[in-house]
């Protein structure tokens, strides 16, 4: 493989991994936050500061892994795409400056404060930290977002004459990029859809060891106090209502990509031949590298329909745009991997639909009281398959983003810089193969360890948080 | 002050705060396992820098950001011209972040000693890598005229890391960071490891004073100065007086050959300045509003969090 290959290679497996923690850090933060008020309402139930101290468990173990993965983030550039870097330089430094000191600086420090300060802060305040806290990865995901929509469709630019770089024109235009304007929302909903699944994995899982272990009949004796009835469902809740919004606001993402990146929205389809009327191909089936599959199941009207809103539009094929960009950009291969963005789409709304679906199932067996029971068919083989659960919106955000970068290809960034011109000019093959293994076995080892950490957390979160008052000297929160 | 030669100022000022903060943490990091007697003297000596070792990386976050945003190319030619130094400091970084946070969230002591090692470890090999790359710095890059470091194989980053200049940094890194370890755990332990922490500190500046003594005599004044501090038990003056140094030592090799920023060893006119490495004007103006606007907050809640934990940590009392 070419450095360029490799360095492609690293970069998403580097970034798909970071990125399989940043969701369940960005809602963790904001449901620990949730349920940590519900806790300062009211104070007479004792579930909430327990589910409190479970999620924020859940949270710093998974804000860690996020902040050591997200700092190989901010050298990649440097590392492995350094002409990159000197030609964007300009446009994505600042994002990531303006990124550290707003954002970045202010979840470290919360959530430090938060973690360690609960009985050294006045409860108001202990709250007011972790909805800090909630609000920096917000902000973080809106930056970094827009740097990416800036590659998905450059604005608020010039290009320098003199050396050929792209220079900041302004910072709001950059910061208001259609693309960012729907790609954060969806970002946001399809975290949620993430985190919430952990927390209705978690709940159920918990009230499952409860049962077996006291045996209790009906199940519902086993988790007296519906505590863990009520974790699995705040986490489906959360689930269902991220898993619409991010229908919602992906129907509205495809319409901008459709407009600013014509052929990726086409490779999406596999649509070779501009249309009017265009169907959605649900699934299909075809011989590698034909244009035409022997078998699609079509929803008439469909594509046309969610490319621009109205059913009969003309939606432009692959064949057309690759002429217009020759015509446009000169000689070149313009189409991406067609079958990468193809099934990558599907599998993106596959699994996601798959995750809703799951959601409203528990919401559906545990209303009005009831709690979910392996003796019972419905729920025997949920129980079973829970672990799979969170890896469902894992799965649909991984496909979500191979798919919005793949499918831009060959350019870096759209139309103006190619991904071969972007790589590290000196970079030598050996050396990238020698960070890749040095990374996947750091990050395989972290990825065991979190899973074990989840695991025990889960199993340990048997005891109501430990009163304040009984050790007021108690220098540290025990946890180092 | 034009805006480049600010922001100058203002990325060293972020490196050193990122060298001074985490310098300790990384001496803490060896020196909680090396002092720890027992389970609970480690955990005291970890939880001296629980709440505030991530919030000190983002300084890491922060200077890489603005070298980025100020001089595109020195990011660009620094990165990828030591390529595996910086993909090893990552990884250890890496390792050590986490076995900090997951050292109390796994139950058992084996669990807990194997964090321990792993933070320790890793805690020796980051400074000593970073020491390393301040050395290659204060000699330059062997950068082209693309602003690159041209060469083949694993060797052509590895190379720079086993210079004389190289060596002693890394020796200097590691001994370095322990004194600011040892410094601040005496200042914020109790009992036995209190005592400890002064001793180790008084031996770590033996190694500082041989590297310093062949590099540049006169930093030995600084070296007399701290170890006087240590004697003397004056603990909060010791540590303040060896963070004052490191953050001397990285101004004087960043700023060494102003205007250039990174020499080149192979030709003067590869070498970036800090004019022809800059950012464009709309870029520094923007992160110079940040900057404005942002930082003194960041100082501010920073310093309170220092403040809230400001209690010295007895390892009787850490519950494990
Ligand atoms: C739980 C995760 C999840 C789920 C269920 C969906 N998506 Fe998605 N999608 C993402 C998570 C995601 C993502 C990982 O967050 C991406 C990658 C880049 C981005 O902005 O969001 C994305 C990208 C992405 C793009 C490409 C944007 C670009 O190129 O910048 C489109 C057009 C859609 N999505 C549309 C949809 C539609 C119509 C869905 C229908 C239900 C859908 N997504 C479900
Ligand atoms: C938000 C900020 C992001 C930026 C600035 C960014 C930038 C880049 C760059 C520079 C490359 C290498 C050049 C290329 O292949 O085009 C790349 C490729 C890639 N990125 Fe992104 N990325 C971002 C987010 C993500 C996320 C969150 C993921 C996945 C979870 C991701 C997945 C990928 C993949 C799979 C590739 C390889 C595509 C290919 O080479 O065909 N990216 N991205
Ligand atoms: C490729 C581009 C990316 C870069 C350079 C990057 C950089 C970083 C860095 C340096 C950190 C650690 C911060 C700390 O020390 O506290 C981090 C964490 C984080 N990143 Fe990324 N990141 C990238 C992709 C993304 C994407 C696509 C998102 C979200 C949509 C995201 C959201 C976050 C969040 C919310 C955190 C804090 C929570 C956590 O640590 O898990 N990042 N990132």
């Amino acid at each position: 493989m070419t450095a360029v290959e490799l360095s492609r290679l690293q970069f998403a497996v580097v970034t798909v991994y970071h990125y399989l923690f940043v969701p369940l850090s960005i809602s963790l933060a904001t449901l620990t936050a949730l349920l940590q008020t519900f806790a300062y309402r009211r104070p007479d139930d004792a579930r909430w500061p327990r589910l409190t101290l479970l999620a924020g468990k859940l949270l710093m173990i998974t804000f860690a892994v996020g902040v050591v993965t997200g700092l190989v983030q901010e050298f990649q550039f440097g590392l492995s795409w350094s002409a990159f870097a000197r030609f964007y330089g300009d446009v994505f430094g600042p994002t990531l400056a303006v990124e550290g000191m707003l954002a970045f600086f202010l979840e470290a420090t919360f959530l430090g404060l938060w973690w360690f300060g609960r009985d050294r802060l006045r409860p108001a305040l202990h709250l007011a930290t972790i909805w800090v806290v909630a609000v920096g990865t917000l902000i973080s995901a809106y930056v970094i977002l827009a740097a990416n929509a800036f590659m998905q469709h450059p604005v608020a630019y010039t290009l320098d004459p003199a050396t050929g770089r792209a220079r900041l024109g302004s910072f709001t235009d950059l910061l208001t990029n259609e693309v960012v304007l729907a790609a954060f929302p969806h970002t946001i909903a399809g975290a949620f859809a993430g985190g919430g699944a952990l927390l209705l994995a978690v709940g159920a899982y918990r009230a499952r060891r409860e049962t077996k272990r006291s045996g209790a009949r009906p199940v519902e004796e086993a988790d007296p106090d519906g505590a863990w009835r009520l974790f699995t469902r705040v986490g489906a809740w959360t689930t269902l209502a991220g898993g619409v919004a991010v229908a919602l606001t992906g129907d509205l993402l495809g319409k901008v990509m459709t407009a600013v990146q014509p052929m990726k929205m086409a490779a999406a389809e596999a649509l070779y031949a501009t249309q009017a009327g265009a169907p959605f191909s649900l699934f299909a089936v075809g011989a590698p590298g034909a244009k035409e599959p022997f078998f699609s199941l079509d929803v008439p009207w469909l594509l046309s329909f969610l490319a621009t809103g109205d059913p009969t539009a003309t939606v432009q094929g692959i064949d057309d745009l690759q002429a217009q960009y020759v015509a446009q950009f000169g000689p070149g291969d313009y189409v991406p991997v067609v079958p990468v963005a193809y099934w990558s789409f599907r599998f993106m709304i596959g699994f996601g639909v798959l995750a809703t679906v799951v959601a409203a199932w528990v919401l559906w067996r545990t209303r009005r009281g009831r709690a979910l029971d392996g003796a019972h068919v419905a729920d025997r083989w949920l129980l079973r398959l829970l672990w799979t659960v969170p890896v469902l919106p894992a799965l649909a955000a991984t496909f979500g983003w191979l798919f919005t970068e793949t499918a831009r290809q060959p350019w870096l960034v759209f139309g103006l810089f190619r991904t071969a011109d972007g790589v590290s000019p000196g970079l030598t093959p050996i050396e990238i193969v020698a960070s890749l293994a040095g990374f996947a076995l750091v990050y395989g080892a972290l990825a065991v360890v979190w899973v074990r950490l989840v695991l025990r957390v889960t199993r340990a979160a048997e005891d109501p948080a430990p009163d304040p008052a009984e050790e007021p000297d108690r220098p540290l929160v025990p946890s180092y | 002050m034009d805006l480049p030669t600010l922001w100058f100022a203002l990325a060293v000022t972020c490196w050193v705060l990122f060298f001074v903060l985490e310098g300790f943490d990384f001496g803490v990091g060896v020196l909680a396992s090396a002092l720890g007697r027992d389970d609970h003297e480690r955990a005291a000596g970890v939880t001296t820098i629980g709440p505030v070792w991530d919030g000190n990386e983002v300084w890491l976050v922060a200077a890489v950001g603005v070298t980025f945003a100020a001089f595109p190319d020195w990011y660009a030619a620094l990165l990828s011209g030591l390529y595996l130094p910086f993909v090893l400091v990552l990884l250890a970084l890496a390792a050590r972040g986490v076995a900090l946070e997951f050292r109390g969230k796994g139950g058992t002591a084996g669990w807990r000693a194997a964090c321990d090692g792993v933070l320790a470890g890793a805690s020796l090999v980051v400074a000593a890598l970073w020491g390393a790359v301040l050395g290659v710095l204060s000699a330059g890059l062997a950068l082209g005229a693309d602003g690159e470091v041209a060469g083949a194989g694993l060797g052509r980053s590895l190379a720079p890391l086993v210079s004389g200049p190289a060596l002693l940094g890394a020796v200097l890194g590691v001994a370095v960071a322990l004194v600011q370890g040892a410094t601040f755990l005496g200042l914020r332990t109790t009992g036995p490891l209190r005592g400890r922490a002064r001793t180790a500190a008084l031996v770590a500046l033996v190694p500082v004073a041989a590297v310093v003594a062949v590099v540049q005599v006169w930093w030995l004044a600084a070296v007399v100065v701290v170890a006087g501090l240590v004697a003397a038990r004056r603990e909060v003056l010791a540590f303040a007086a060896a963070s004052l140094a490191v953050a001397g030592g990285v101004v004087a090799v960043l700023a060494a050959h102003l205007p250039v920023v990174l020499p080149s060893t192979l030709d003067p006119a590869a070498s970036l300045t800090i004019a022809s490495a800059a950012a464009g004007p709309e870029a520094l103006r923007l992160i110079t509003l940040a900057a404005v606007v942002v930082l003194p907050g960041v100082v501010a809640y920073q310093a309170f969090s220092y403040w809230v934990f400001r209690r010295r940590v007895a390892s009787e009392r850490v519950a494990s």
